[in-house]
């Protein structure tokens, strides 16, 4: 046993506003700059939509993540070898297209337009010709539904959907959407780290975050092919690829990203899990339909004396310990088994997990007439609208069974809480569900708390840094405490 | 796996610093946005090297309840985006001053040597006047100095008072609770100088006219963290995840708790994904749907059983048992007027007998008068104003008769009309026969008026509907229908779930509801339809209950000593208060464009329902039912010059001759005749809002009428076929506003067509106050860095034009001189019962009597030296006691204390005053003096209402006596404002604020008619309009609407509803301009078409088209989405025209505007009437809104685009 220890998070899209604040926070501390304009180290997705960029989901386009070798697995395009005979000319890249070509107005011209006969307008102009252009992409293009015909009813998750199943998810009676807010998933197994020849990315042995060295890194990209999320970014003024790096400065201090800091909804959970690195190879490696069990496997109990035992060994701090027990995380992922994995299939063992949306009940019209009711209060989960081989396509590698036990296990605890705050429904009705579905009543009771009342420091747990420790093996804990800030100031320089 | 090994060495990772250089940061300060938007987030804004780099959420909201999740984190993807505002490209800098009039100026004060001469000149020459009145909007801006700027200022307000009178001065600024010291300072100047402010909720249509209605409220609702207590949410217009987006984590954490929610909305929108249901009724139907859903409550849980606690309730807290009369008219018996107590001989001496009402006691059968009515609130003996059912007369309680069904003397086939399908139907409906004064008269209870009116048959006979498939007769389930296009058996399963959760809760059913529902011509019946299922429920006044409304935002927590500040109340007792619906109908000349209002308002025909909205306005006036300034077609000044020359001595005898003037129509109201030169609004004050785009309904119209220069209106003027008071020209007037002065921090549509721009700061670098109706903290603007560039405070730039005006004074105005101020009738005030008949003194139906049968008249003396020194210090007058919404309170000694405070007083004339110098020292002001803020005031405020109520309410207070807050504590941390009465709400340790809980649990009557929530509206005027009983109208028809009469389709082109509900990426159009929103959306405000639509017209997605009518024209590019219904188009509210628009096709090359250049304002009328019970004038209260959800456009694709 190999314990390691991960900080992961937990996005609950049933409570996902689609508001984007996220993406912002983020990008007003780290990529508000030139080179970085189109980097959205966050961002949110309408569901079904094409998302950023465009189609990231296809790799048949892409070709991210791994793809299973027998009884191993490799990279599907770019790696380390197999990548230097594409150094130069990458078919895989997406291009400035599949993003979009930043731009900004003309201000200037409505304080400096001399009296004319008609009023000034700012004009839209690119930020990479200066010239006025039409905008024609954006990062959230397809917001909302927004062009559905050109992109949600192109959504890749619809694949394997019948034409007739694709058809019914735009029309009134099951048409619906949800958001899909996404960072980098500082993943187990990432493909990002596999796929650099300059060997500048790594993952953080004390906490799990994986960041791009902008000192060794010569801007191959290989990393933007090999990641399957398309959460890495090449910085065209650097010379140098960047990616989320989960706040690692605000980590370190006791705060958290900012991009969950922000998150209105309040739909974002972080914690540590430890898991065990032995397994990494066996779980990316298994069939398909065991991706979600064997990689919640991997995650350990961390009140297991064996798990804490080893965990000492391998030199992880009691404070990261105490974490581990309180980590909200833990308890979505591995006790409830609430949140899964977006794209298990990609085999990176992402570390950020989605409770999975409920969705209104469908409806039917009739003689153009529309109707939607329901036999009991809720309606069953079968009867939500989009179908269920859908939502499986995105966390599940296609496992519907996964999905609906998710989904009903939601419905149980608000049925059990209907029935402690109102009390209307018959027995039957309440606990049914809960009984289908192995829940007990002080599980719901959990579940209901941290998804409806968590304050912040039980939604957040972050493990100490304990930088001096750090700090400690490269100089006097004294001198740094006067020098600090004195640090390097200046961006590494481009090229090789 | 040998390729991945974590690094831990932090040697090899020193370059991490990279990233931890940029998070460092040297300074956090606490701030929030401070116009616009009702969020109410405290935010942390990051400095570093003197610069704002980011902000974040602040996360220490006190926390209430241990039963309710928290509020933190508050604030949106706009919020956050706001510090890009701070250094951008569309910042405004440095005063400037429009070239084209700052050339002509100069020219003028060379030529005079005088600011005042240099501005006489200019507006005296025509030509002159239109030189740069045309080039509004068109560039030529040039950068001037502070103090030439304030003096060109200075010069237009000194002259238009001088010539015109002080009511020619106007202030736009909305919204004042999300910075109330910034709204303020401009409005303490206006009202010093005697100018007119002009009211905003009603004008962005926020107002929900059905709160005056039903109770006698503005708006009264639950903070966001009560809507976690609702246990079954109907959210309508209102999409909560776009447009309360720091509180939507409330309702879908409810759903966990076992909250079910339904969403009503025509397109699937951001709340719709949310819903356990969606139903998707035909958009502006919604109120068919309520209608039915009360029909089945009415017949299954009233009738069929009588479910004890939503009898209970609806006896004690409604005006259900009250006697209504049913009269006979043309042989047709019809619901009359409420029972008067003085038409009976037991109760005719009692004082204000016309103004209280009529109950039967079950046990004896007897007529009782309970307390609690208009007429005992205004009693000279005070005690009797509250909700025990207890006869005041004769101390007796008793048990009020709720329906005659069982107990009649006949029953009689009255008329309902129903407006859908235009039906007459007659229903029974018991009555007893009373013996009044005025002899035998027949009444029935409201209650049963209310059966009838849904049409549950309680075997009575007549036109009843025979089932709920019924699809003949109103208002089943099958006949709602016809209307929303969803079916009966949602009706049934809705209501049937919500009455279920109601009656096991006790209340906890709630309806969220905004803007979507609100904008809509008909929304007061549509509010009121859905209210009905409230309170026939018992889910008013409960936590987890109630009337949520959230459109806009009128919570302004300290609104009691805020006030006071605001219209410098603290110097002189009155305010120019303006209602401005009907100010700019009239006066951007909207009027002479709109039909009669019968044409497209379904109304029974009658005198009074066939009127051009034109003519009732001028009824209004006259009545005093509504403000108007300028009042007369004279200024003030001379009139009160020519009423002394003519003998008078006193105030009241000028007021004599005013009167008698009035009468013999020698003077003139200005609204009579507003396109005379003589009553243009002249100086025009714009700060903190986009008066001219955002927010200006008829965009075109203003930019044609008020400022003269290009526009897109191709309408035809109409009116004239129909006024008949108001006085038609044949040319209406171009350009009647001299001066167009805009305080902004960037270059929005209204700093482009301005002629003065002055560089305001931003909300993050100055200090004011913050309250919403979101949450119940207060909290506070802060200075993160000093004002950028030349920018200054908006308090800091009235001050300064204060200064410069009275400087000016001292040369062309120097002695006082005295003003006569017109006063609406007002809400709150014994004017309330003045009007029990309309009866119209310019028509000779009754002498003119101020404040009574006509508008209040006030004589004030002005000195116009003394301006600055007034705003810059706190008046004399908070001695006599503060208050609000009919509560008061002494605070002689908190003004005495503050005078104590050496470093904050000011001398003049020998005499210390507070000072109002500084922001702070105004905000510390208003948090001294507030009864929200200042525990002892709160208890005052209390014992004050126990004398009126007779009822204990001191306890309320009790916990909180000695918190005083200040501006130091709120910008350490945002604080729970207290339990006071001028809010309905209670919070006592913790609980959620829930509107009207206070009324509920203490017995403290709602301030209408009966003192109860009101089911019928017995108004002679809303009988006249049909809308007495709660009722389904259709919206008006665009064939008679009159926007599409002139616009041809040219090509292929469609005609749509055009939907114009709040937007994702701005709050209104704020945050709409920033590069973050427009990269997050697509680069500029598009117009949402449905799959069906687009493909008819050859449209795809991202095609530039045009949206067009009448009115004017709006280009951008389509968003072609299966969201959206066939039929329907969005244009989410609000566009800018200053980015992204080209020019039009359609009208011949020029600009294209934004979403309001094809919106035309329609006056809905019986919102006018006034002087009766909560129908009563008050400043956002109550008036016609500025309604916008009828308008149709044409839509088609541009084939060339032009910038």
């Amino acid at each position: 046993m190999d314990v390691r220890s991960q900080i992961s998070m937990v996005f609950h899209l049933d409570k996902c506003i689609g508001c984007h604040t996220c993406s912002i926070a983020c990008k007003n501390i780290w990529t508000d700059r030139k080179g970085a304009e189109y980097m959205w180290w966050n961002n949110v997705e309408t569901k079904p939509g094409t998302g950023y960029p465009s189609k990231w989901e296809d790799q048949e386009i892409y070709k991210g993540g791994w793809v299973k070798n027998g009884r191993t697995i490799r990279l599907r395009g770019a790696g380390k070898f197999k990548g230097l005979k594409t150094l130069f000319h990458n078919p895989s890249l997406p291009v400035i297209d599949d993003y979009y070509e930043p731009w900004t107005y003309q201000y200037e011209h409505l304080f400096n337009a001399p009296e004319g006969d008609d009023q000034p307008v700012a004009r839209p102009v690119s930020l990479i010709t200066g010239e006025y252009i039409t905008p024609k992409a954006g990062p959230n293009w397809d917001d909302d539904l927004g062009g559905s015909k050109e992109y949600a009813r192109n959504d890749v998750n619809l694949q394997n959907l019948s034409a007739a199943e694709q058809e019914a998810m735009f029309q009134l009676e099951r048409m619906a959407f949800h958001y899909l807010p996404r960072i980098c998933n500082h993943c187990l197994n990432p493909a990002c780290v596999a796929a650099c020849p300059s060997g500048a990315i790594y993952k953080r042995g004390e906490d799990g975050i994986v960041l791009i060295n902008q000192n060794k890194c010569r801007g191959w990209r290989m990393c933007v092919t090999a990641c399957p999320y398309k959460k890495s970014y090449y910085n065209w003024n650097t010379g140098k690829s960047e990616k989320c790096i989960l706040c690692f400065p605000r980590l370190e201090t006791g705060q958290i990203p900012a991009c969950m800091h922000s998150c209105v909804g309040r739909i974002r959970y972080l914690g540590v899990l430890l898991y065990d690195a032995d397994k990494i190879h066996n779980v990316a490696s298994c069939d398909e339909n065991e991706l979600v069990q064997s990689q919640i496997d991997i995650y350990l109990d961390p009140c297991d004396p064996e798990v804490i035992k080893a965990a000492r060994a391998n030199g992880i701090a009691d404070s990261t310990l105490e974490a581990a027990r309180k980590s909200p995380v833990y308890r979505f992922v591995k006790e409830w088994e609430l949140a899964l994995p977006l794209h298990p299939e990609y085999r990176t063992l992402p570390n950020l997990f989605y409770v999975p949306p409920l969705l209104p009940t469908m409806a039917f019209v009739e003689n153009g007439t529309y109707e939607t009711i329901s036999e009991t209060f809720w309606a069953a989960i079968e009867k939500s609208r989009l179908p269920m081989k859908y939502l499986a396509n995105l966390f599940s590698a296609g496992n519907e069974y996964v999905i609906e036990n998710v989904l009903k296990k939601l419905m149980a605890v608000r049925l059990h809480r209907r029935n402690v705050t109102v009390g209307d429904l018959p027995e039957e009705e309440v606990y049914g569900p809960m009984n289908e579905v192995m829940m007990d009543k002080d599980t719901a009771d959990a579940i209901f708390r941290l998804t409806s009342l968590p304050l912040y420091d039980e939604r957040f747990v972050i493990p100490p840094a304990h930088r001096e420790e750090a700090m400690e093996m490269i100089e006097s804990t004294a001198d740094v405490k006067g020098n600090i800030g004195f640090g390097f100031k200046i961006p590494p320089k481009r090229g090789l | 796996m040998s390729w991945i090994k974590d690094l831990i060495s932090p040697k090899t990772r020193q370059w991490e610093e990279f990233y931890r250089n940029r998070h460092q940061h040297d300074k956090v300060v606490r701030s929030t946005h401070g116009v616009n938007c009702t969020g109410g987030c405290s935010w942390n804004i990051h400095v570093k090297d003197g610069i704002v780099v980011w902000e974040t959420q602040a996360l220490d909201y006190p926390l209430l309840e241990k039963s309710l999740p928290p509020y933190e984190p508050r604030g949106c993807q706009r919020g956050i985006s706001f510090s890009w505002y701070l250094y951008s490209p569309v910042r405004v800098k440095y005063p400037m001053i429009r070239g084209a009039l700052l050339d002509i100026y100069r020219e003028e004060k060379e030529k005079t040597g005088d600011p005042f001469k240099a501005w006489d000149n200019i507006q005296n020459d025509p030509a002159k006047r239109k030189r740069y009145q045309q080039t509004r909007g068109k560039g030529g801006f040039r950068r001037v100095a502070w103090e030439d700027a304030l003096e060109m200022i200075a010069a237009a307000n000194i002259y238009t008072v001088k010539k015109y009178g002080p009511d020619r001065l106007i202030g736009f600024s909305p919204i004042p609770a999300m910075s109330m010291l910034s709204y303020a300072a401009g409005a303490r100047f206006l009202q010093l100088m005697g100018g007119v402010n002009l009211s905003f909720y009603d004008w962005y249509c926020d107002l929900p006219n059905s709160f005056p209605e039903i109770w006698g409220e503005q708006t009264d609702v639950a903070e966001s963290a009560d809507w976690y207590n609702s246990k079954f949410v109907a959210v309508m217009g209102a999409n909560l995840g776009m447009t309360r987006t720091p509180d939507v984590h409330f309702f879908s954490e409810s759903r966990h708790n076992g909250t079910k929610t339904v969403v009503f909305s025509p397109d699937f929108s951001m709340v719709a994904k949310y819903a356990d249901k969606w139903v998707p009724v035909h958009a502006g139907q919604d109120g068919a749907f309520w209608m039915a859903v009360t029909h089945v409550i009415l017949k299954e849980y009233h009738v069929d059983k009588q479910t004890p606690f939503f009898i209970d309730y609806v006896k004690r807290f409604t005006d259900s048992p009250f006697l209504v009369q049913i009269t006979k008219e043309g042989g047709k018996y019809q619901p009359g007027r409420l029972l008067r107590s003085g038409m009976i001989s037991k109760y005719s001496v009692t004082e204000n007998s016309e103004w209280k009402f009529l109950n039967i006691d079950s046990v004896s059968g007897e007529l009782f008068c309970p307390g609690g009515s208009m007429g005992h609130r205004w009693d000279s003996k005070e005690g009797n104003w509250n909700l025990k059912y207890e006869d005041p007369e004769t101390g007796k309680s008793y048990d009020p008769v709720l329906t005659l069904v069982q107990n009649h003397d006949e029953i009689l086939q009255v008329d309902f009309l129903e407006y859908g399908k235009n039906n007459i139907a007659s229903r029974g409906v018991p009555v007893k026969y009373l013996e009044t004064l005025e002899g035998r008269v027949a009444a029935t209870t409201v209650y049963d008026l209310i059966m009838a009116q849904y049409g549950v048959d309680r075997g009575l006979g007549g036109g009843y509907p025979n089932s709920y498939e019924d699809s003949t007769a109103a208002y089943t389930p099958a006949w709602q229908e016809i209307f929303t296009g969803v079916g009966p058996k949602t009706v049934l399963q809705f209501a049937r779930e919500w009455a279920r959760t109601a009656e096991v809760t006790h209340g906890k059913c709630s309806i969220i509801i905004g803007a979507g529902v609100n904008h809509w011509y008909h929304s007061n019946l549509i509010y009121r339809a859905s209210t009905m299922a409230l309170m026939l429920t018992g889910c008013i006044g409960t936590n987890g209950g109630g009337m949520n409304h959230y459109v806009g935002q009128e919570k302004l927590a300290p609104t009691d000593s805020w006030a006071t500040i605001m219209t410098a109340k603290d110097w002189q007792g009155v305010a120019r208060l303006q209602q401005t619906p009907i100010w700019h109908y009239i006066n951007s000349d909207q009027w002479r464009y709109d039909g009669n209002q019968a044409d497209y308002n379904t109304v029974p025909k009658n005198d009074l329902s066939s009127m051009h909205s034109a003519d009732l306005v001028v009824k209004a006036v006259r009545n005093g039912w509504m403000p108007f300034y300028p009042q007369y077609n004279k200024n003030n000044f001379e009139i009160v010059r020519d009423a002394i020359k003519a003998g008078a001595e006193s105030d009241e005898q000028i007021k004599d001759y005013l009167v008698d003037k009035l009468k013999k129509k020698e003077i003139l109201h200005a609204v009579v005749e507003p396109d005379e030169e003589v009553n243009f609004p002249r100086v025009w004050y714009i700060w903190r809002g986009n008066a001219l785009m955002a927010s200006a309904k008829g965009h075109e119209f203003f930019l044609n009428h008020y400022l003269g220069t290009h526009h897109n209106s191709i309408a035809d003027e109409v009116a004239d076929k129909f006024v008949k008071d108001i006085k038609w020209r044949s040319e209406s007037p171009k350009g009647k506003m001299d001066l167009i002065v805009n305080l902004n921090f960037r270059m929005d549509t209204s700093a482009l067509y301005s002629d003065i721009v002055l560089p305001a700061a931003s909300w993050y670098e100055k200090n004011d106050l913050n309250s919403t109706d979101m949450h119940s903290f207060i909290h506070p603007l802060s200075a993160a860095i000093a004002p950028v560039w030349e920018s200054r405070s908006d308090w800091a730039i009235f001050r300064d034009i204060s200064r410069a005006t009275s400087e000016l004074a001292t040369k062309h105005l120097p002695e006082p001189i005295k003003d006569i101020v017109n006063m609406p009738i007002s809400h709150d005030s014994p004017g309330e019962i003045t009007q029990p008949q309309i009866k119209d003194w310019s028509k000779g139906e009754c002498e003119p009597i101020p404040g009574k049968t006509m508008h209040n008249i006030i004589i004030v003396e002005r000195d116009y030296t003394r301006i600055y020194d007034k705003f810059i210090r706190l008046g004399p007058n908070i001695r006599q006691g503060l208050g609000a919404h009919g509560n008061s309170y002494n605070c002689e000694d908190f003004y005495e204390k503050m005078l104590d405070d050496k470093n904050h007083i000011l001398k003049m004339d020998g005499v210390d005053y507070p000072s109002l110098f500084e922001d702070e020292e105004a905000a510390n002001a208003v948090l001294i003096l507030s009864s929200v803020t200042n525990g002892e005031l709160a208890h005052r405020a209390y014992k004050v209402a126990e004398k009126k109520t007779g009822l204990i309410l001191c306890d309320l207070a009790e916990g909180s006596k000695d918190i005083r807050m200040n501006y130091k504590d709120l910008q350490s941390r945002p604080l729970r404002y207290l339990n006071s009465p001028i809010w309905s709400g209670l919070m006592t340790a913790g609980r959620a604020y829930s509107a009207y809980t206070y009324n509920i649990e203490r017995l403290v009557p709602w301030r209408t008619l009966t003192g109860r929530q009101h089911f019928y509206l017995d108004h002679e005027g809303y009988i006249k309009f049909g809308e007495h009983l709660p009722t389904y109208k259709p919206s008006p028809k665009p064939e008679v609407y009159g926007e599409l009469r002139t616009s041809i389709a040219t090509g292929k082109a469609k005609i749509l509803n055009v939907l114009t509900p709040h937007g994702k990426w701005h709050i209104h159009s704020t945050y709409g301009d920033t590069l973050r929103m427009l990269t997050l959306s697509r680069g500029m405000e598009p117009c949402w078409l449905s799959e069906e639509d687009a493909a008819e017209l050859g449209i795809k997605d991202n095609d530039w088209v045009e949206v067009y009518n009448d009115n004017g024209i709006y280009c951008t590019r389509a968003c072609v989405s299966v969201r959206i219904p066939k039929g329907i188009c969005i244009v989410y509210h609000s566009p800018e025209r200053t980015y992204s628009v080209p020019k039009s096709e359609v009208r011949g090359g020029r600009r294209a505007g934004g979403h309001n250049s094809f919106t035309r304002i329609h006056l809905k009328p019986n919102l006018l009437l006034g002087g009766y019970g909560q129908f009563t004038f008050h400043f956002n209260y109550w008036g016609p809104v500025g309604v916008n959800r009828d308008t149709h456009v044409l839509v088609q694709k541009m084939n060339r685009v032009e910038f």
